[in-house]
Formats: C-alpha cells, sequence, structure tokens
C-alpha cells in the first residue's frame, strides 16, 4: 500500500474587467480587488518558495486601501480561511487552503466565489463614478485567451510519474463529460461548433508538458511539492474547468482523488491509453451527444461514457477494499448518476452540470427569442453565467430558482470564507494569520514568517501538509497570547 | 345495473379521467412554460445593458 491521504487544493484565475471602462488595465484592477479584500484584514505577504525571508518582506501594501503601489510587484496576500489571494498575471486568483477531503475542497472553492464578490464590491469605491468591477469565475474569453483552473493532489512521491502519465491520461480526457463549464462557440484554431462542453479543452496541445500558458499539457509536469519534497509530489492538474455547480465540483475532486489513489497502489489494471490523446479531448468536449467513439491504442474503440464508467467500478472497488473518508460515498454516488443520467439523456444533468445547466438556459432562450447561436445576447448570457455577483450571476440565478442542487448551507460557506480548514496545517496558517496577524512578516504554503519583536525573524516550517491541524495545535494556539509566546513554545517543543 | 351498463359506465368514468388527465399535462405544461418565461423574464433584468459592447470589449489578458 503506497496510497497516501489525499489533500485538495484548488486555484481559480478569475476573468475580470470594468464596466464603462473597457481599457481600464487588468493587473491595475486584480490588484485594487485583492487589495481591498485584503485591505479590511492585516496584510501578510505571501513569500516565495525559495526566497529566504528578510526585512523587506515587512509592511507589504498601503494600509489605507488606496491604490497599489505597481512598481512594488504583485499584490500578494494570505487569508484568515488560510487560502492565498493574489494578482497572478493579469487575473485575480484564489487559491483555497488545502482541503482534506474533495467535500472540503469543493466548499472552499465556493468560499473563494464569495471572497471575490465582496472584494469586488469594496473596490467600488476607489473606482471613478460609473465603473465598477464584474468578475468572473470562468476560463476563456471566448476570443482565443484561455485562464486557469488548477486542482492540486498530494501524491507519494515513491510512485513514478509515468504511472501518472500512463493512467491517468485517459481519466481526464474523458472525465470531461462530468466537469465542463460549457462554452459557446470554439476557439484556437479548432474546427467550429455552436456550443461544446468544455471552456479549456481547445486549448490543450500536448499530452505531457510543464507548460501552463501555451502549448498546454493533459499532463503537466510542474514539481513544486510545497511539502517535503522527499515524500511529497503535488500533481498540478491544469486540464479543468472552473465549476459554479457545486456538486460538480464535489464529483470532479473527488473522482480524480480515487483514481490518483487507486494508481498509487498500483491498482488500475487497464491504461485504457487512447490512441491520439490530444485530439480525443477536443473530440469529446465538441460531442453534446457523448456517442463519439474514442481509437483507442490497442485497437477498437470506446465512447468516453463507456471509459468512465471503467473508471468508476474500479472506483468502486477501490473504495470497498480501502477506508476512505465518508464524503467518498457521495463522490461514487454522484459519479454513478451522473453517468446514468448522461447515457439516458444528457440534459438532465442541468441540476448538477455546469455545462449543461447553461445549455438548456441558451436553448430556452433561442427557443422564446429565435436566437441564432452567434447572438451577441446568447454570448452575454454564456458569460453572465460564470459573475460571482450574487444578485448578477445567471448560476446563483437558476440556483435560486430550484433548479440546480446545492450540496453546501449559507452557513458553511460564511465559515469555509472566514475559518481554515481544521485537517490540514491550513489550519495553523488560517489562525496565526487571525491571531498574530501583526506579527507575522510572510507566509507560504510551508512555512510562515514571524516577527516578534527579537532581532531575526522567526521561519516555521510546515513541512507536512497533515500537521498543524485543530487537533495538533489548537491548544498550543490557545496558550499563546502573542506571537513571541507562540515561537517559545514552539522552540520548546523542538526540544 | 345490467353488465352492459356497467361497462358503459366504466367507459365513461374512464374516457372522463383520460380528458381530465390531458388536461392536468398541459396545465402542467403551461405552467411550466409560465416558470421558464417568469425566470427569462428574472434574468433579463439583470443581464448587462449592451450586451454587443459588453461581449465586444471583454477581452482577457492569458493567466496561469
Amino acid at each position: 500500500m503506497s496510497a497516501i491521504h489525499k489533500v485538495i487544493g484548488t486555484e481559480t484565475e478569475f476573468g475580470i474587467s470594468v464596466r464603462n471602462a473597457p481599457d481600464f488595465n487588468p493587473v491595475l484592477a486584480s490588484s485594487i480587488v485583492v487589495n481591498s479584500y485584503a485591505g479590511l484584514r492585516a496584510k501578510i505577504q505571501w513569500s516565495h518558495e525559495e526566497e529566504s525571508p528578510g526585512r523587506d518582506a515587512r509592511g507589504f501594501g498601503p494600509e489605507g486601501g488606496i491604490l497599489p503601489d505597481l512598481d512594488g510587484g504583485l499584490v500578494n496576500v494570505v487569508l484568515g480561511n488560510g487560502a492565498r489571494f493574489y494578482v497572478d498575471h493579469a487575473h485575480p486568483e484564489y487559491s483555497a487552503p488545502e482541503s482534506y477531503d474533495p467535500y472540503e475542497a469543493a466548499l472552499y472553492d465556493k468560499a473563494g466565489e464569495v471572497v471575490l464578490a465582496r472584494a469586488a464590491a469594496e473596490a467600488a469605491a476607489i473606482l471613478e463614478d460609473g465603473q465598477s468591477l464584474v468578475i468572473h469565475k470562468n476560463n476563456s474569453d471566448g476570443k482565443g485567451n484561455s485562464y486557469g483552473s488548477h486542482e492540486n493532489y498530494l501524491m507519494n512521491r515513491e510512485v513514478p510519474f509515468s504511472d501518472v502519465v500512463d493512467y491517468f491520461t485517459t481519466f481526464l480526457v474523458t472525465r470531461q463529460v462530468f466537469t465542463g463549464s460549457g462554452k459557446l462557440g470554439s476557439e484556437n484554431g479548432r474546427i467550429a461548433v455552436p456550443f461544446q462542453l468544455t471552456q479549456r479543452a481547445d486549448f490543450f496541445e500536448e499530452e505531457v508538458g510543464l507548460e501552463t500558458t501555451l502549448k498546454r499539457p493533459i499532463i503537466n509536469t510542474r514539481d513544486e511539492p510545497h511539502g517535503d519534497p522527499s515524500k511529497y509530489r503535488r500533481l498540478h492538474v491544469i486540464i479543468g474547468d472552473a465549476n459554479m455547480s457545486e456538486v460538480q465540483n464535489l464529483l470532479k475532486l473527488g473522482s480524480a482523488a480515487i483514481i490518483l489513489m487507486a494508481i498509487e497502489d498500483g491498482v488500475i489494471p487497464d491504461s485504457l491509453r487512447l490512441a491520439r490523446p490530444v485530439d480525443a479531448t477536443w473530440q469529446v468536449s465538441h460531442d453534446l451527444e457523448l456517442t463519439k467513439p474514442l481509437e483507442l491504442a490497442e485497437g477498437g474503440t470506446a465512447t468516453a461514457l463507456e471509459l468512465q464508467g471503467r473508471y468508476l467500478e474500479w472506483a468502486r472497488k477501490y473504495a470497498e477494499n480501502n477506508d476512505l473518508p465518508p464524503s467518498y460515498d457521495r463522490v461514487l454516488t454522484e459519479w454513478e448518476s451522473v453517468l446514468d443520467d448522461l447515457e439516458r439523456d444528457p440534459l438532465s444533468t442541468a441540476d448538477r452540470l455546469d455545462w449543461a445547466a447553461k445549455y438548456r438556459l441558451l436553448q430556452e432562450y433561442r427557443e422564446r427569442d429565435g436566437l441564432d447561436w452567434d447572438a451577441s445576447k446568447l454570448r452575454l448570457l454564456a458569460l453572465q453565467y460564470h459573475d460571482v455577483d450574487p444578485s448578477k450571476g445567471l448560476f446563483y440565478k437558476l440556483e435560486q430558482a430550484g433548479r440546480i442542487r446545492k450540496l453546501f448551507t449559507p452557513a458553511e460557506v460564511e465559515t469555509a470564507v472566514n475559518e481554515p480548514p481544521a485537517r490540514t496545517r491550513a489550519y495553523f496558517r488560517g489562525k496565526s494569520v487571525r491571531k498574530y496577524g501583526e506579527s507575522l512578516v510572510a507566509a507560504n504554503w510551508d512555512s510562515l514568517v514571524f516577527d516578534s519583536g527579537e532581532e531575526t525573524l522567526k521561519r516555521v516550517p510546515m513541512m507536512e501538509p497533515l500537521r498543524g491541524t485543530k487537533e495538533l495545535v489548537s491548544d498550543l494556539l490557545d496558550r499563546s497570547g502573542d506571537a513571541a509566546s507562540l515561537l517559545r513554545a514552539l522552540g520548546e517543543d523542538d526540544e | 345495473m345490467s353488465d352492459r351498463e356497467q361497462k358503459r359506465t366504466d367507459r365513461r368514468t374512464s374516457e372522463t379521467e383520460e380528458v381530465a388527465e390531458e388536461i392536468e399535462a398541459s396545465d402542467e405544461a403551461q405552467e411550466v412554460t409560465e416558470r421558464i418565461d417568469d425566470l427569462l423574464d428574472e434574468i433579463d433584468s439583470v443581464l448587462e445593458e449592451n450586451a454587443e459592447e459588453f461581449v465586444k470589449n471583454y477581452v482577457q489578458k492569458g493567466g496561469e
């Protein structure tokens, strides 16, 4: 048995634009958004992996919430829920805290929408009259530009990377039937279609590689473990859409996590290798009927649904033989019913899959208003589906109308906006931000840097994603009134 | 009541039921249509003002 617990975390780059100011610099707009939200809280800089902390890391960002200093680097902060919130290229990005299971990971991903919506609302105060920010949780502007939604899964370093390539590729290609957020048209030189399952498929051009911004690969080889590099690998999955649907996100994260555990344990019996994985990626996304046969490398063909049926079967078996957190039961139930429903009537999944919900809405508009597929109004509807403003976002309208199944209560989401997950090191990070924010000068995934008034800054490493949990550190945090006493107590623990 | 009369009555009852079901079904379809219309009207009221302009201006620089 070499499978390790699947700590999961998502990263989302949000689309950003300013109403009535189409030429507004997106980097500035993104900085304003991040700074506005962070402006309400202590500003703690995110320090980059290899940098050793220094005094200049201190006091980042203006306290007043005025325009950020662009020359001073990009705005980059850590939140009280353990998330990282920053400007990546020309987008605000929310990297959710490490979560214990797929349910929690989907919940903290949802919390990110709330963070962005509140930040955008706060930012309105420093924009000119008539201007306001619009934030979309999507992955494409429909004009050939794509931005990411990445998933991260903690893996055992011992597993050869070639196993991931061999056994995970076909899973990623075929899961698009239930992971897509739906897109009007095609981009990046792909064949013309009126509508397709995913936002991202058109942008994938390689089977394996390091790139994330061009020639995107199905399997991304970025190797930054954000933990003990002798024990862990962080698998960075870039071929996925940002999902609005809670159930869909649970299914996306949970199904991938089970398959990865099965790969680690070497119990996936067949690689189901596709003859041409990249072509198949486009084919699956473009096939609304979900009936197109994909060519297999060993000869013969199978549909994406048939191949997913095999993965589900293996995942069920894996769950029967191993002790997984309870939310995986829900993942398996949803997985089975979504495959059955997609087989029977793809649009019957409009109550849980973004692509189907969006497609159904567009069809209703086409019927009522007699619109062609290229009508501006349809483009706007497809875009506004992803607006994170609760009063404007069409996903939320469908949800309020009872057309989308929910997973989380508003109270759960609110807690996730403010409090860190209890069962990973994100707990220690988030709680430290909340309790010792003034002494915390920098943070990243695997360390915190404190200035407790002594001569040197003190770095607290967190190389184990499953330590720093509520169970392990809540007493310590309760006992330590300030950062100095926390550091003293940590020093004693070391001895 | 003779058997024949009984059958006729049964038939009538079942015909009446069928008609009632049809009316119910069309009521339901109408309700669904009305619900969709209400939803689309609500969505229309929150859509960005100038669809053409808005989607034309929606350009995102790359990321990741």
